[in-house]
């Protein structure tokens, strides 16, 4: 009778929690969590982790001499190789924890909002992804200022980079803190330093190489250990769905029945991970956060980086291909591991605290299904992995900011492109550590703050600035400098403004009042993507100026540029 | 790039053909993910039961195989257009390339 009151309270605590938050964050946040006991095989299995990308960027070192080796990894990197980079940049810890506790407490939403995640590639693919390639040098504003004039089109693009990856370092930063607790048993602290530190090491010496191989190697270890993980699930049920699901259905119903509820209603609300719940409440914030999520992967600064690090448009699009392949295949994988937590986790009381929480939290489902199909080994493995992820993608955060400050501001607008590639590394090292020290002083700042919106936000941000300017430029003629910048910072501060006074951050962040959020809905991305683009096609249509004429006469030799790749060869500088 | 040799890309009859097919493709793949994407999340708004039907005897759902059916589309529609980019689009710059450049 004990076990099953426990039983009872976890799912409730995960149930009423966990969502809420999950779907709040847009797989960014981790929440609060308690510290566990020191972890010493998931430290040491950390430590080869860490040794061996060292080793790697000892090597990437030798090879990291001019600004383009830094960048782009001297455009060597193939397309496959760059699909796992990709991939590793977008499953991030927060994305397997908490979509696979997301799906252990909700089944069918965590499918719906990892769907989100993924159908934001196609539209990269089909629109950007070789256009990117065959218009860039180093960032994606060599794309979008390529016909204008530069320095407003830079300064604005190094705003909308810096601002991203800003929101998104603090969620990994925080991310970091909270899972060293959990995973490893160490301090909020540590980990904020350990992150910092081992991220500069990676970007000073190795540069975009060594970036990019931690990248892979970490993508290559998370889709092991998952693919492991759901094989252990789905060998239990002989492989067959149905059975998985009738026995999740079958622990949900009976746990539901311990809690008082009527045989009916225990039934209903055993099934209802079967169908689509809470997650969608009205329309609006639905597509609108669909929307943050789809056009925003095709604006994360980071993201667009990775496609000057091949050597053509042809390999451009094999990387997008095979990170859409890896990252589907990711989604299915926790989606099969939070049923399995279902099963696993919540009918042993090993894993459940004296409050009747899952030991370390919610978050903690996929964690604990790894001690129960792989043991302790496993479970340091998983661990380990995990931390890694949130370490990798610091990295290649932190490398797309230095390129913003070192090859947007620095280079082009204050050296008006007469800086040489010595002292163009100089300022990008100079960046990263400065960088490096800003992370780690905000992931100390954000440690008890409520940052659930800070990685949806990333998403809004790139969606309404970054995508509608880089889309606009590369495909409409009419588009002029002075719609870009104008329409670009409208979008910027739109998401900006409207997450500050939506619920999220409003009422859950500020303190206010339940209900006086001004902005009712989830993401701002369906109001601040219009503002956005609607402010590029307006300042541009009433742009008169000597410059608008400028910018859509260089439209032609852009356009057979980006078609034909001619000329982009120069590009890469190799 | 000099002016001339753009003129002389962009007059070239294979860049015409290259730029409408790969933008009509691009745009008709675009708008089907869209349509799948947003059709699946209205069904998910407006009609919740019919994601909850059992399929047969058992528990599982129309939901779970529709699901999986947007992963998967989302995969083959990005591997459609890598396709048929990779071969023919890249053959036509290619010999744009070689017939202008020459």
């Amino acid at each position: 009778m004990r076990t099953s009151s426990k039983l009872v309270l976890a799912t409730a605590a995960i149930c009423g929690g966990t969502f809420a938050t999950v779907a709040l964050a847009a797989g960014g946040d981790l929440g609060q969590a308690e510290k566990q006991a020191t972890n010493w095989t998931a430290i040491g299995m950390f430590g080869v982790f860490v040794l061996f990308t060292l080793w790697i960027t000892k090597w990437a070192a030798s090879r990291t001499k001019s600004a383009a080796d830094f960048y782009t990894a001297g455009g060597g990197i193939t397309g496959f190789q760059n699909g796992l980079a990709i991939a590793g940049d977008y499953m991030s810890a927060a994305s397997f924890l908490g979509i696979s506790a997301a799906v252990m407490a909700t089944g069918f939403d965590g499918l719906i909002y990892s769907i989100g995640f993924l159908v934001g590639w196609p539209v990269v693919t089909f629109l950007l992804a070789e256009r990117l390639r065959n218009l860039g040098k180093f960032t994606f504003a060599d794309v979008a200022a390529f016909r204008f004039a530069q320095t407003p089109v830079r300064v604005f693009a190094a705003s909308g980079t810096l601002v991203v990856v800003a929101f998104y370092l603090i969620a990994q930063m925080v991310g970091a803190g909270q899972l060293i607790k959990l995973l490893f048993g160490l301090d909020y602290m540590v980990a904020v330093l350990l992150v910092g530190v081992l991220m500069m090491v990676y970007v000073l010496f190795g540069g975009m190489t060594a970036t990019t191989w931690v990248q892979i190697i970490k993508a290559i270890m998370l889709l092991g250990g998952a693919t492991f993980m759901a094989f252990m699930v789905m060998a239990e049920f002989g492989f067959s769905p149905e059975a998985m699901f009738a026995k999740s259905v079958q622990i949900k119903t009976d746990l539901a029945a311990q809690s008082g509820k009527s045989p009916e209603e225990a039934a209903k609300i055993g099934f209802s991970i079967m169908g689509p719940g809470g997650f969608v409440k009205d329309p609006i914030s639905a597509i609108s956060f669909g929307m943050a999520l789809m056009f925003g992967t095709a604006g994360l600064p980071h993201i667009l980086m990775r496609f000057f690090t091949v050597p053509n448009a042809k390999e451009a699009r094999k990387s997008v291909l095979w990170a859409t392949t890896w990252i589907g295949y990711f989604y299915v994988l926790t989606f099969i591991i939070g049923f399995g937590a279902i099963v696993f986790v919540l009918t042993n009381p090993g894993f459940l605290d004296a409050q009747g929480g899952l030991i370390g939290g919610s978050n903690m489902a996929a964690v604990h299904l790894a001690n129960a199909v792989g043991g302790n080994i496993f479970l340091g493995f998983i661990s380990a992995v995990a931390f890694a992820t949130i370490l990798a993608v610091v990295a290649g955060l932190t490398l797309s900011g230095a390129s913003a400050v070192s090859h947007d501001l620095y280079d082009t607008v204050f050296k008006k492109g007469t800086a040489d590639s010595a002292s163009v590394l100089r300022v990008s090292r100079i960046t990263t550590v400065g960088l490096g020290i800003v992370a780690v002083l905000l992931g100390i700042a954000f440690e008890k703050q409520n940052i659930a919106f800070m990685v949806s936000l990333a998403f809004a941000i790139a969606a309404s600035a970054n995508f509608p300017v880089l889309l606009m430029s590369v495909l409409w003629k009419g588009c002029t400098t002075r719609g870009a910048v104008i329409g670009g910072f409208l979008g910027l501060i739109s998401s900006v403004a409207l997450t500050v006074v939506s619920p999220a951050v409003w009422e859950a962040t500020l303190g206010n009042p339940k209900g006086s959020a001004w902005f009712p809905y989830t993401s701002p991305a369906l109001f601040s993507m219009t503002i956005g683009f609607v402010g590029i096609w307006l300042f541009s249509i009433l742009d008169n100026s000597k410059r608008a004429e400028q910018d859509k006469a260089g439209f032609l030799a852009q356009q057979v540029r980006s078609e034909t790749g001619i000329g982009a060869a120069a590009a890469s500088s190799h | 790039m000099q002016a001339d040799l753009t003129q002389r890309i962009a007059a070239h009859p294979k860049y015409q053909e290259l730029k409408s097919k790969r933008s009509s493709f691009g745009w008709v793949l675009t708008i089907a993910m869209l349509v799948v994407y947003y059709g699946f999340i209205l069904l998910v708004a407006f009609d919740k039961e019919l994601l909850a039907t059992r399929i047969g005897e058992g528990v599982t759902t129309w939901g779970m195989p529709i699901g999986l059916a947007v992963i998967i589309f989302t995969i083959v529609i990005t591997a459609i257009y890598v396709r048929r980019a990779n071969k023919e689009f890249d053959q036509l710059s290619d010999d744009i390339n070689r017939e202008v450049l020459q």
